[in-house]
């Protein structure tokens, strides 16, 4: 219905298109040299007044089409009827009655529900022809007045420059909204959140077991948010990740730019990129299936149980996908040591390995822990692989052969499945992403000051 | 110290020579030696690993790639298809029938049924498909490859073997530690276990004939020979006339009640085998032993085959591993990139255009490049949770559907678009510029007629790069709950539910079957075959269009 909306409003706009041309070269029986702009730009000129306001209307018609009529729902209920309901309650009516309005009616609806499902399923209809009715009006009188512009002199390409200046603005600005969105939607949830659970007990709590009672009658446990557990899992893991990528990639980097034949280096650093652009479900998937088996069964050769998800297998993985990051970032950090520091090192007789590290490496640190850093906030924000492979308890250890939990692991068990956006099991995963969607920007921008820093140091 | 001093101080006269200089020359060479084999071994450790992952994937998803099917002959029996309406005939027993050549003789009705299970439970389906698309067929026998179920499958594949060891490891040890104890004897003909046991008065009674529980005694007895075994395995040991042995001898001499006597116990067969240094095997549980009978009738008849499994493409997913396939999923991924890509592509080089070439250098403008690059960085997880609050939540959106993946998507795929396009714009010379407005074309006409074309081998290589990572992401895609399952690609659309590849993947990873490990390795590995098959694209296009200028 929307979809057959929008393309009609769309076919409209081409078709006022072509009738701003043709009005255009009326206007001038035909001599188009006479018009200040050329026949397209009024074509345009007439589209844009019809499409853009007739087909933002409808986007913004649907935004608020389901508040109105919640709203008015509630005021047409018979008085009294949500006396002392509170907030849950009454959302709770409202999808009762809605639902009974799609025809799934379980159980016997009550006769007052059953009336508001009917004027429910009445106003739809009338707001839905309405919002047709107004969206094509708003197009035509976009198409009258639009139309009645064209003259000879009328700066139409003025006109249509503008509008798409305006337009990219818009586009722009989404990068705002993109954020904006991020931080009002995770900061709205995680403070009904923080409404339900003290943020004390969420920050400093010890023990995490979000698994409430749904439904009544449910056997679950008490259910506790103390994270305290879950941040110290993601800490052990990417602790884990980065013993395994540093090494790696600082080496690799070391011997790629100063040791390496260009053609080794030419073949090598696109090989290692590979690792960054493997999907990491597929991570996930290796963890699982090579990586933890493997673990397990040295593990019982030497006699030490390791658990088929712990976080060393978890943690291993990232730090295989981890490696790119450094060695690139580590990569650019030590080409970008001026060259005079490099030969000065070498007039003294220092050899190439000692010229790096007494000389590259302490003049690159900066760049190198700015590299590290992104990519701590890159295994604090992993998903996939912790998923697929880390536990699901959470558990309060520093041992990396027993299964811990992440943060992100969390926000998928929490949210997968059906949702309510009134139980504290839900709010809890907003809360979680607050806090990593916080400590990975400031790891990002700390990262991005430091290495931007040390490059204007240089130049 | 003053720096006259400094200077005027002799050198001691350094020899190089010595062999102390020459030791420490050659501890400083060694040094970078060293170095230098870290990096290498380094390097090899990472490029090690992704060959392991490569290889790891390609052999375990390579046997995906092909299906073993039967031929079975079927007569579609006009008393059980209706020529009028045959969708609902009993098909069932039609694909029983056909089985019949190969069940062995004399097999009772369990049997019977067994034997349908070599085949995948769907085979009616296939076989009532395949009668209402050709109705003229009732009546004749038909011959349709049929795939097989999913053991029967692996079975084939030689994945899974069709017998196990019949005895653990642990269980290897524990006799072993008897045979050391020299418990173990031949006896009779048979091999035996020589143990001490206490009758204990309190569990036997001496009847006659004597009664008691005889099996529990005889397991205590040989508990007490390896104490610290806490395994109920142990006793699998005691073969099943074990506890007769004992009643036996009581029965003979009931005076040993009360009293500790030596009994010989004979030891289960697979036991046996080990003593006699063969290693006992069982049939792997997953098969019964009429099942394998009527599969290896099925092989010596020659209608057992493994054609490519084009299935794996053209199928959505199934609840039987030999039945799923990756059309849903690859649908579901097809319309989510093509939401993103229609909303990423010209938001993305509008927004581009703004800031590179309109943009004036205020607060505004710096606000919204920090907010780029900062969303460059953003976890997944978090774009999975806007999505989540804003379009499900807050506008409604149907939960699981391609519009709002895409959606989600196109807001992660924003940023990389932007950026390239910014550095293709960038890229054109400011020659091309001033040539255009110096001919009178206004500053839109400059960018939308001469520069924009100019740049867009660099655009549409950035967008490429950016919808292959949007292809891969999943993490966003769960938390809308694009991992339904779709069992037919008939009713996806792009507000219906939908999978999508990675998503697909996740859920096949999770499923217990063996036959979906496999089938999990080849869906990555179409995957995989996307991206490397979008980047090689994307660099033809970098490199058959781009100027140097």
């Amino acid at each position: 219905m929307i979809g057959y909306v929008l393309l009609g409003l769309i076919a409209l706009s081409a078709l006022s298109y072509v009738l701003g041309r043709r009005r255009a070269i009326a206007a001038v029986q035909g001599r188009e040299p006479e018009l200040h702009s050329r026949p397209t730009y009024h074509g345009a000129f007439v589209a844009a007044w019809v499409g853009i306001p007739s087909i933002l209307l409808v986007l913004v018609w649907l935004v608020f089409q389901g508040t109105v009529i919640d709203t008015l729902l509630l005021w047409s209920l018979p008085p009294g009827t949500t006396d002392g309901l509170d907030e849950g309650q009454v959302d709770l009516l409202l999808s009762e009655i809605r639902s009974v309005a799609a025809g799934n009616v379980f159980g016997e609806p009550s006769l007052v529900v059953q009336a508001a499902a009917e004027r429910y399923q009445a106003w739809q209809t009338i707001a839905r022809y309405a919002m047709v009715a107004t969206a094509f009006s708003v197009a035509l009188l976009g198409l009258l007045f639009a139309s009645r512009r064209i003259n000879p002199q009328f700066r139409a390409r003025h006109g249509a420059e503008r509008i798409l200046t305006g337009l990219m603005i818009a586009c722009s600005l989404i990068a705002i909204l993109t954020t904006l969105g991020i931080v009002l939607s995770l900061l709205f949830e995680a403070l009904r959140f923080f409404d339900r659970v003290s943020p004390l007990e969420f920050f400093f709590g010890l023990n995490w077991e979000p698994q409430i009672p749904i439904r009544e009658g449910q056997v679950t446990g008490g259910g506790s948010f103390g994270a305290i557990p879950v941040f110290a899992g993601t800490l052990l893991i990417s602790l884990i990740a980065m013993l395994v990528a540093i090494p790696i990639g600082l080496f690799a980097a070391i011997y790629l730019t100063e040791y390496a034949h260009a053609k080794v280096r030419a073949t090598i650093k696109p090989v290692l990129e590979l690792l960054a652009g493997i999907p990491t479900v597929v991570y996930g998937f290796f963890a699982v299936l090579t990586v933890a088996p493997a673990l397990r069964e040295f593990g019982e050769t030497i006699g030490v149980p390791i658990a088929p998800n712990s976080a060393l297998a978890a943690g291993a993985v990232m730090g295989v996908m981890i490696i790119p990051f450094i060695s690139s970032l580590s990569d650019d950090a030590i080409a970008a040591v001026p060259r005079a520091m490099r030969d000065g090192s070498y007039a003294m007789g220092a050899t190439r390995g000692e010229t790096i590290t007494k000389v590259l490496l302490p003049a690159a640190l900066p760049g190198i822990m700015g590299g590290i850093l992104l990519a701590v906030s890159r295994a604090i924000g992993e998903t996939m692989i912790v998923v697929m492979a880390a536990g699901i308890i959470a558990s309060l250890t520093a041992n990396p052969l027993e299964p811990v939990t992440t943060v992100t692991v969390q926000i998928v068990t929490l949210l997968i499945g059906d949702v309510e956006f009134d139980n504290p099991k839900t709010l809890a995963a907003f809360a979680l992403g607050l806090v990593l969607f916080v400590v990975t920007l400031a790891l990002n921008v700390l990262a991005l000051h430091i290495v931007r820093k040390y490059r204007e140091q240089y130049e | 110290m003053s720096d006259a001093q400094t200077i005027n101080r002799q050198p001691r006269a350094a020899n190089w020579a010595s062999d102390a200089a020459r030791r420490r020359v050659r501890r400083r060479y060694a040094a970078d030696r060293r170095l230098q084999a870290y990096g290498i071994i380094a390097i090899a450790l990472a490029v090690g690993l992704l060959g392991i992952l490569v290889t790891s994937l390609v052999s375990t998803g390579f046997p995906a790639f092909v299906q073993t099917k039967v031929d079975l002959a079927i007569y579609v029996d006009p008393s059980k298809v209706d020529p009028k309406d045959p969708a609902n005939g009993n098909f069932r027993a039609l694909v029983r029938e056909a089985l019949a050549p190969f069940v062995p003789e004399g097999a009772t009705d369990k049997q019977k049924i067994d034997v349908t299970k070599i085949l995948t439970s769907d085979a009616p389906y296939i076989v009532r498909d395949y009668v209402v698309d050709h109705p003229d067929t009732v009546g004749k026998t038909v011959t349709l490859p049929i795939a097989v179920s999913d053991p029967y499958d692996q079975l084939q594949k030689g994945v899974i073997p069709k017998e196990v060891d019949a005895l653990s490891w642990s269980q290897v040890r524990y006799f072993e530690r008897l045979q050391t104890r020299g418990v173990v004897a031949e006896e009779g003909g048979r091999t035996s276990l020589k143990l001490e046991v206490y009758v204990d008065p309190a569990r036997i009674a001496a009847g006659p004939p004597p009664s008691g529980d005889f099996a529990a005694v005889a397991r205590d007895s040989l508990q007490a020979y390896l104490p610290d075994v806490h395994d109920t395995a142990l006793f699998a040991m005691l073969a099943d006339d074990a506890p007769d042995a004992l009643a036996n001898r009581v029965a003979e001499d009931p005076s040993l009640i009360g009293k500790t006597a030596q009994v010989i116990f004979p030891v289960a067969k697979p036991f046996a085998q080990l003593a006699n240094g063969e290693s006992p095997k069982v049939l792997n549980p997953r098969f019964t032993s009429t099942q394998i009978e009527a599969f290896d009738t099925m092989v010596a008849k020659g209608v057992v085959h493994m054609p490519f499994n084009w299935e794996l493409f053209f199928n959505a997913d199934s609840r039987f591993p030999e039945r799923a396939g990756l059309a849903g999923a690859v649908t579901g991924s097809f319309y989510a990139l093509l939401v993103c890509f229609l909303l990423s592509f010209p938001i993305g080089i509008a927004a581009a255009i703004y800031l590179e070439e309109f943009a004036p250098k205020n607060r505004l403008t710096d606000l919204i490049e920090v907010n780029i690059n900062n969303l460059a960085a953003v976890p997944s997880v978090v774009f999975g949770l806007l999505g989540l609050a804003v379009f499900l939540g807050y506008f409604g959106l149907p939960r699981s559907a391609p519009l709002v993946g895409g959606m989600v998507l196109s807001l992660m795929t924003l940023p990389t678009i932007i950026i390239a396009t910014r550095a293709a714009l960038k890229a054109v010379p400011p020659s091309i510029r001033e040539a255009a407005l110096g001919i009178g074309a206004s500053k839109h006409q400059v960018i939308l007629h001469h520069v924009l074309p100019l740049a867009m081998p660099g655009i549409l290589t950035g967008t490429i790069i950016g919808m292959a990572q949007a292809l891969g992401e999943t993490a966003p895609l769960l938390l809308i709950g694009m991992n339904a399952f779709i069992p037919s690609v008939e009713s996806m659309g792009i507000l219906e539910p939908a999978t999508s590849l990675p998503t697909q993947i996740y859920s096949w990873a999770d499923s217990p079957e063996r036959g979906f490990v496999s089938r999990t390795s080849a869906a990555i590995l179409v995957l995989l075959g996307f991206l490397v098959v979008m980047n090689i694209v994307a660099i033809t296009l970098r490199q058959m269009f781009e100027r140097k200028w």
